[in-house]
């Protein structure tokens, strides 16, 4: 094969890897679903600096809803910064046997955030979350799972034009601050990653569905 | 006629998005919890370990009032509390009722408890 056809078999490869990876793959995840899961205070690429913590205050429901038990977050937080791990970032690069032996969770959910706040634009604003999710299986270090959460909220109302997007946005800052927006625009992205039919998480043992689950099927 | 059509688009889509969240019971009465913690670093000045405490507390008894379960890590955050205010009989009974309602926290909580006696015990 001369060069420039291997250029072009490994486009059509990659191609093709992006068609199918659209199809999760829950084989490995079925095979060792967790009964606990460990949130960890998210890393944060973004200059936001509140971004980790209140996405952090957005994710046990979900995830407990789920059917998982939930390790307490802010308790879990403070113990690492008590521990000498006073950042996400150094939380992040604890080892998974020292999390089996102190806190004895089932899989660790690796979240990295990458879009948190507000944009302006010449009308109105849109406030936009962005995170992906990393669900790792403490026992083998696999990758048990991988989501993305998005959600985005646009104040520039919806066709009721220059004047109506002007009040809509008025509105908006008025009734909450956006920081608290954003915080709940941080509970709907992860909610919806969460159950997502197609690509969410399997429903653990405290889920009445626990076992039935049509994901990846 | 775009403009006109925008917003039922929305509020259909919005009404599905809230239908599939609607379609499951929820397992657990939340109450305050998760807001408690988003106040502890949002607004730390707002959320005062005794504050929390009698929130949480109420909470925790609405819970049992209407027959729901308390959420995993609510015991475990409220003996927390009772640690930051130095009521360490509270913070022996709330990890113990975490470890009993969710025995998935056992080694968690046994470990704690361990090494706040073993640090009492150095005092």
């Amino acid at each position: 094969m001369t060069r420039r056809g291997a250029g072009l078999y490994l486009i059509a490869l990659s191609i093709l890897a992006c068609s199918c990876a659209a199809r999760v793959d829950y084989t490995l995840y079925r095979s060792r679903v967790p009964r606990s899961i460990l949130i960890l205070p998210p890393q944060n690429s973004t200059t936001v600096v509140e971004a980790s913590y209140s996405y952090l205050s957005t994710a046990s429901r979900p995830l407990a809803e789920a059917g998982y038990y939930v390790f307490p977050v802010a308790v879990i937080d403070a113990l690492m910064k008590e521990n000498g791990l006073p950042t996400p970032d150094e939380m992040h690069s604890v080892s998974l046997n020292k999390i089996k032996e102190i806190i004895g969770a089932d899989s660790v959910l690796y979240v990295t955030i990458q879009d948190w706040g507000t944009k302006y634009y010449v009308i109105g604003s849109a406030t936009v979350v962005r995170a992906s999710a990393r669900l790792v299986d403490v026992e083998t270090g696999a990758t048990l799972w991988t989501g993305a959460a998005f959600a985005s909220q646009d104040s520039g109302g919806g066709g009721g034009g220059l004047i109506g997007a002007l009040v809509a946005a008025a509105v908006h800052s008025v009734l909450s601050s956006l920081a608290d927006q954003t915080h709940e625009l941080s509970r709907l992205a992860t909610t919806n990653m969460v159950f997502n039919s197609d690509n969410g998480l399997l429903f653990g043992p405290r889920h009445p569905e626990y076992g039935s689950d049509k994901r990846g099927r | 006629m775009r403009g006109f059509y925008l917003p039922l688009v929305t509020a259909a889509l919005c009404a599905l998005a809230a239908s599939s969240a609607c379609a499951r019971p929820s397992l657990y009465f939340w109450g305050r919890y998760e807001a408690m913690v988003y106040e502890m670093y949002a607004k730390p000045g707002q959320a005062d370990p005794v504050t929390q405490t009698a929130k949480l507390t109420e909470d925790i008894e609405r819970a049992r009032a209407e027959g729901k379960a308390v959420p995993p890590g609510v015991h475990a955050h409220l003996a927390y509390l009772y640690y930051q205010q130095g009521n360490l009989a509270g913070v022996q009974q709330e990890f113990q009722t975490e470890k009993t309602l969710f025995p998935e926290s056992a080694a968690f909580v046994d470990g704690v408890l361990e090494r706040l006696s073993q640090r009492m015990n150095r005092q």
